[in-house]
């Protein structure tokens, strides 16, 4: 048996109530990964990343959402949201709580809007990320049965952040999950969603996740996807978005975990004013490797696009930016800027990173670029000579690298988490936990 | 507390000290002048312990340690502290952080516990006011985007914070304006005490109107040619640096 055929033969396990169109579309996926079989190397969307360890890896399906509130309490943030826990892809309706929703806002788990509402989920779902995106999408596509379906009707504001934690467990049997996440923001809607990839110290666990964003005319999404999941797991994901005029998409990818992470992130810019932010963080240290993927697709005159990816790579490392911005025929007076900086801690650590412009209109403002570059030693020196020893001035500095994206999020717990997160979880020399703190007091006083 | 005896500096093997000596005693202050290119900045960089100096020859000692001997940090932590002629942009570190990070390495080398954040932040609200820095600073990444004057200030921030034992000031008074100036002196007269010193670096007498000075030198060459008190200062305003040059050569 292959490894395609042996991840399909956990499919044969499911559940056969599917409504028709579902098992249609699982069957479409199961083709088509079969057919295309696991990505490798000599394929140039993967040429740095080898999933090996994923297609050789044994993964069942969790058989159960068990989960107590305090091990919830020890991994996910403590955050004023609407929250829906999924543990290992199922469902944990006693850890979420959606019961204070504002009228005009749902958020369901998937299997439930297949369930009760499937012709309306049917319309979107898979819209935007069909089976042929990546052999990836393919098998979440064969696999999917839970997930978030977030639905704003036009002009509703969510007063509070929608926040998904996936929860990726310390399981005896490593699983697979294949979440799937839709949101359809309403014209002039607004949201905060938040997938928080969080674990335990472990897990080795593969989440193969798909989240597709539809966004009508007016409407502002902000997506936070924050990956802390334990060292030892395995983690795919493709985010993709569809606005319409005038409407804004603010991308916040923040990767602190994980052993293997790849992330795709499309938006299609599809009518006059529509706008997206990409901001990313990767943090990698021991092995880590985290592979990001970005493309923008300016399909309308006017449209606008803002990119800057921050990558800290430390150890052995290995960092991966490959950024399209793509701007179609005709598509003039658009704006589109992308970065990429990248800080090495050590020798061995590897960033390879690939920043693209391709344009096929004239009038256009474009930019893009990408540095690597190792810590300023001036300001070591600057920082020594105050007499804060060489490894902490070199954390400080670090810090204020992240910095430099972390500015742009505005959701102040997660800035903090991630800013502690970098600060305390760098080398024990760099430990600087407690300062971070100190700052967070000096501000509120 | 600063011995400085016979020291030779060479930088890409350029001598640049060439047999220097200083003596600092506790309560003091020192004011060093001398035309541009002379090696005042070298002397203090090479006190604070900067990379790419070559000390080919004689000694510093700090309250009878062996100053090269000692790692950057370490020598701050004693209590020596260097306040630049030009600070450096820090960008994304907080003022704060600088802050903190700093005191608590030195009350650590001390024996001390780390400071308690009510306590911290009661001292630096005092001295940014003595400064007459909005505590908004603190929460900006050190003098990035601050005026020249701003950058100065800031120095003397760190200082009144730290409380060296020893404070090199390097020109502290360049790029003032004449409020600022006053501000930053008594910043610096407020460090004087019987137990500290204080080494000043300037061009101009104006500083040493409003922090009177125990003794001037004249550092030439990599020299110091001539040492005197106070009314030192006033003869180079007014006759400049020439007399005193045919003075040592003859
Ligand atoms: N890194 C270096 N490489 C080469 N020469 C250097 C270097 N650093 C200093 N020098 C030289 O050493 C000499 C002394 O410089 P220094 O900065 O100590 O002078 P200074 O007395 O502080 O002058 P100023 O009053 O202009 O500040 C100068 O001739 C300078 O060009
Ligand atoms: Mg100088």
């Amino acid at each position: 048996m292959n490894a395609p055929e042996r991840f399909l033969e956990r499919l044969n396990a499911r559940r056969e109530d599917d409504p028709s169109w579902v098992a249609a579309r699982r069957q479409a996926g199961a083709a088509r990964f079969a057919a295309v079989g696991f990505p490798t190397r000599r394929d140039e969307a993967w040429k740095y990343t080898d999933v090996r360890s994923i297609a050789d890896g044994d993964f069942a399906l969790a058989a159960d959402a068990e989960f107590s509130p305090e091990r919830l309490a020890a991994c996910a943030l403590e955050l004023d949201a609407h929250r829906l826990v999924l543990v290992d892809g199922r469902f944990n309706a006693e850890l979420s709580s959606l019961d204070a929703l504002p009228a005009g806002v749902s958020v369901t788990p998937l299997s439930q809007a297949l369930e009760s509402n499937h012709e309306q989920v049917g319309g979107s779902l898979g819209r935007l990320a069909g089976v042929d995106f990546s052999a990836f999408t393919a098998l979440n596509t064969a696999f999917a049965d839970e997930g978030a379906v977030v639905r704003l009707a036009p002009g509703t504001v969510v007063d509070k952040p929608i926040y998904v934690v996936l929860v990726s467990r310390a399981n005896a049997q490593a699983v697979m999950s294949h979440p799937r996440v839709l949101i359809e923001a309403g014209a002039r809607s607004e949201a905060t969603v938040i997938e928080h990839y969080a674990g335990e110290d472990g897990a080795a666990n593969f989440t193969n996740v798909v989240t597709e964003a539809l966004l009508e005319r007016g409407a502002i999404v902000n997506h936070y996807k924050l990956q802390e999941a334990a060292s030892g797991d395995l983690h795919v994901a493709s985010i993709h978005a569809d606005q319409g005029r005038d409407s804004r998409f603010n991308s916040f990818n923040l990767n602190l975990g994980g052993s293997l992470v790849r992330t795709d992130l499309v938006t299609d810019l599809n009518a006059e004013g529509a706008e997206a932010a990409y901001y990313g963080l990767f943090f990698l240290q021991g092995r880590q490797h985290v592979d990001n993927h970005t493309l923008v697709n300016h399909n309308a005159p006017r449209t606008f696009s803002n990119e800057s990816y921050k990558g800290i790579l430390d150890d052995r490392s290995h960092g991966v930016f490959n950024g399209k911005v793509y701007v179609k025929k005709d598509a003039q007076q658009i704006e589109a800027y992308q970065n990429n900086a990248n800080l090495l801690l050590s020798d061995r650590a590897e960033i390879d990173t690939k920043p693209e412009l391709v344009i096929y209109a004239d009038d256009v403002k474009c930019s893009h670029g990408a540095t690597t570059g190792q810590l300023d030693e001036d300001a070591v020196y600057a920082l020594r000579t105050r007499g804060i020893d060489a490894a902490m001035a070199r954390g400080l500095l670090t810090l204020a690298f992240a910095g430099e994206v972390m500015e742009q999020v505005k959701l102040s717990e997660i800035a903090e988490r991630v800013e502690r997160a970098v600060a305390g979880r760098l080398p024990e020399r760099f430990n600087l936990a407690d300062l971070v703190e100190t700052a967070e007091a000096v501000q509120e006083a | 507390m600063l011995e400085v005896k016979d020291l030779h500096v060479t930088v890409e093997d350029k001598a640049i000290l060439k047999g220097l000596n200083l003596t600092v005693q506790p309560g003091e202050v020192h004011a060093i002048m001398g035309p541009n290119g002379a090696g005042k900045s070298t002397l203090s960089a090479v006190i604070a312990g900067k990379d790419g100096y070559e000390v080919t020859q004689g000694s510093i000692l700090f309250e009878g340690q062996d100053v090269l001997e000692m790692e950057i940090e370490e020598r701050a932590r004693a209590g020596l502290l260097l306040g630049f002629q030009y600070p450096i942009e820090i960008p994304g570190v907080k003022n704060i952080y600088l802050l903190k990070a700093a005191l608590n390495a030195a009350r650590e080398a001390r024996g001390e516990g780390e400071i308690p954040a009510p306590e911290f932040m009661k001292l630096v609200r005092e001295k940014s006011a003595e400064m007459q820095m909005d505590t908004s600073f603190l929460q900006r990444a050190v003098n990035e985007g601050f005026s020249g004057g701003e950058k100065k200030r800031n120095e003397i921030l760190q200082m009144l914070v730290l409380q060296p034992k020893l404070a090199m000031l390097d020109e502290i008074d360049s790029g003032l304006d004449i409020d600022a100036m006053k501000v930053v002196a008594k910043g610096v007269n407020s460090l004087r005490s019987a137990d500290r010193a204080i080494l000043l670096v300037t061009h101009y007498q104006r500083l040493l109107n409003h922090i009177e000075p125990d003794r001037v030198h004249v550092l030439v060459d990599g020299r110091i040619v001539k040492s005197g008190d106070k009314s030192l200062a006033l003869e180079l305003e007014s006759r400049g640096y020439d007399w005193v040059l045919e003075e040592s050569v003859a």
